[in-house]
């Protein structure tokens, strides 16, 4: 399934947050959305998972979601949004419950997601026993679990430290190396975008627009930590993005 | 493990001080009886089998009066919670009745319900229920907006998001207002009982306070803090078997 925005624009009363936003997010790849803070990023995710209607402009979903799909757009949130009162397979368990799922099919669903993402022998912990990087791979796990079609994850690294997200990105690259998944990125990050996007829009500072779309041909099994192309592209995306930020960041708040 | 004995040395202290105090003369007889005069009392009480006398009816006046309070409370405080339509109507409501000192509805409670039991379970359940309401309302209102985002958007019931997240999610909440609640009602019991009760803890300190029989007043005294305590250690138990989830 692909995701289709063809002239999204939107205001929160007389301010303008975003404006005509055309983006493909072409199914089995990972779209990162990078921009100064304020700019509509997490709005447009919202928009695109349909948590909120865009005033102008449609969301369109092209063609079929996977089979056996239980959510076709499905969010990783930033700070995990766990049940700490249910265990790692009770909160993976969670989002089966609602569907009619047999028991048998669940418990089969949940051991292969949390073996996917090397959870299996932490089943029975307690979320508060978890580190943050652990809780977050539980949030992946419970989003693979209902087998999206489109993944939309808003600066799903952010809560972490700076090892922890190398760590979780060389997980998210060989999750999407064994099976490709298509997903939606929103980070403020840009070497987190320059390791995992396929394309990354730069959107401008508010009300926000795209400014560029710069698609990255190399695959992501050969990225790594600190590859010498991989910085000069986020040289030149921080370039895009250092006025913008800078006049964003002199903004007076709520004005 | 040496904490939990913190507590008991504290009482322990404060008693002996007291029987030292009343045996050298220290403390007049007139201002505290003796403390092993208290326990004898309350031995005699034992033995003569009106401790049972006593304690029954007040257990049962305050099982049913509590336990109607309480779960009408959590039932209004939880609709009040999840839906700001009710939650608009009731609060003023219930803001108007909570400063109201129940016991001077006893009379009216009398009218409606009758001079028995009824009117004592009335005033037991609406001295509770108003704290219950007001803590339940509340632990709903405290559940993490991003639990239940979450929810909405792996696209799980209303009812499942509720039985699921809302609830386990406000526990804390309730519980901690059930510990002040049935604290309330105990106090409301005995009110209850000293305004027209042959029978009942209230009745047996009121008897005693107007004979100035210390020694009995402070054995039903007594009774009500072991009452309170039992109370506090039974919600302590359901925390934690309910709450384990918590460090």
């Amino acid at each position: 399934m692909e995701l289709r925005l063809r002239g999204v624009g939107h205001s929160y009363g007389a301010r303008a947050v975003l404006r005509g936003i055309d983006l493909d997010i072409p199914a089995g790849q990972i779209v990162c959305i990078v921009g100064p803070s304020g700019c509509g990023k997490s709005t447009l995710l919202r928009m695109m998972g349909g948590l909120e209607e865009p005033d102008e402009g449609e969301v369109l979903q092209v063609g079929e979601a996977p089979k056996q799909c239980l959510n076709p757009l499905t969010y990783i949130f930033q700070d995990f949004a766990l049940l700490p009162w249910r265990t790692v397979a009770g909160n993976v368990s969670l989002v089966l419950e609602d569907h009619g799922i047999s028991r048998a099919d669940a418990r089969e669903r949940i051991e292969n997601v949390l073996g996917r993402t090397r959870l299996t022998e932490f089943a029975g912990a307690l979320p508060r026993q978890l580190s943050g990087g652990m809780k977050q791979r539980v949030a992946i796990a419970r989003a693979l679990v209902v087998n999206p079609a489109v993944m939309l994850m808003d600066e799903p690294l952010s809560a972490l430290d700076s090892q922890t997200r190398e760590l979780l990105m060389d997980d998210l690259i060989s999750l999407w190396i064994r099976t490709p998944f298509t997903a939606v990125y929103v980070t403020h990050n840009l070497a987190e975008a320059v390791r995992l996007g396929h394309r990354i829009v730069v959107l401008s500072r508010r009300p926000g627009e795209v400014r560029e779309v710069v698609t990255l041909d190399k695959p992501l099994e050969a990225r790594a930590y600190g590859d010498a192309d991989l910085e000069v592209q986020q040289k030149h995306l921080w370039e895009l993005m250092r006025a913008e930020a800078a006049a964003a960041d002199a903004e007076l708040i709520g004005g | 493990m040496t904490r939990r004995w913190v507590g008991f040395t504290v009482f322990l202290v404060l008693l002996l001080a007291v029987e030292w105090g009343t045996r050298t003369g220290v403390i007049s007889p007139l201002t505290l009886p003796k403390p092993s005069d208290v326990l004898q009392t309350f031995a005699e009480l034992y033995s003569s089998g009106l401790l049972f006398q006593h304690l029954l009816p007040s257990l049962s006046r305050l099982a049913v009066g509590a336990a109607l309070g309480a779960s009408l409370g959590i039932g209004v405080g939880l609709l009040m919670g999840l839906f700001s339509f009710i939650r608009a109507g009731l609060v003023p409501l219930v803001a108007a009745i909570f400063p109201i000192p129940k016991i001077a509805l006893l009379p009216l409670f009398v009218i409606w319900f009758g001079i028995d039991e009824g009117s004592k379970y009335a005033l037991i359940a609406f001295g509770t229920f108003t704290p219950t309401v007001v803590a339940t309302y509340a632990a709903v209102d405290n559940v993490d907006r991003m639990l239940i985002r979450m929810g909405q958007s792996f696209g799980l019931s209303w009812l499942s998001i509720v039985r699921k997240i809302v609830l386990p999610g406000a526990m804390p909440g309730i519980l901690a207002g059930l510990r002040i609640s049935l604290a309330i009602a105990i106090i409301l019991l005995v009110a209850a009982e000293m305004l027209g009760a042959e029978y009942g803890i209230g009745a047996y300190i009121l008897e005693a306070g107007s004979l100035y029989d210390l020694e009995r007043l402070f054995a039903g005294v007594v009774i009500l803090s072991v009452l309170g305590v039992l109370v506090s250690a039974v919600i302590g138990a359901i925390e934690k078997r309910v709450l384990n989830w918590r460090s």
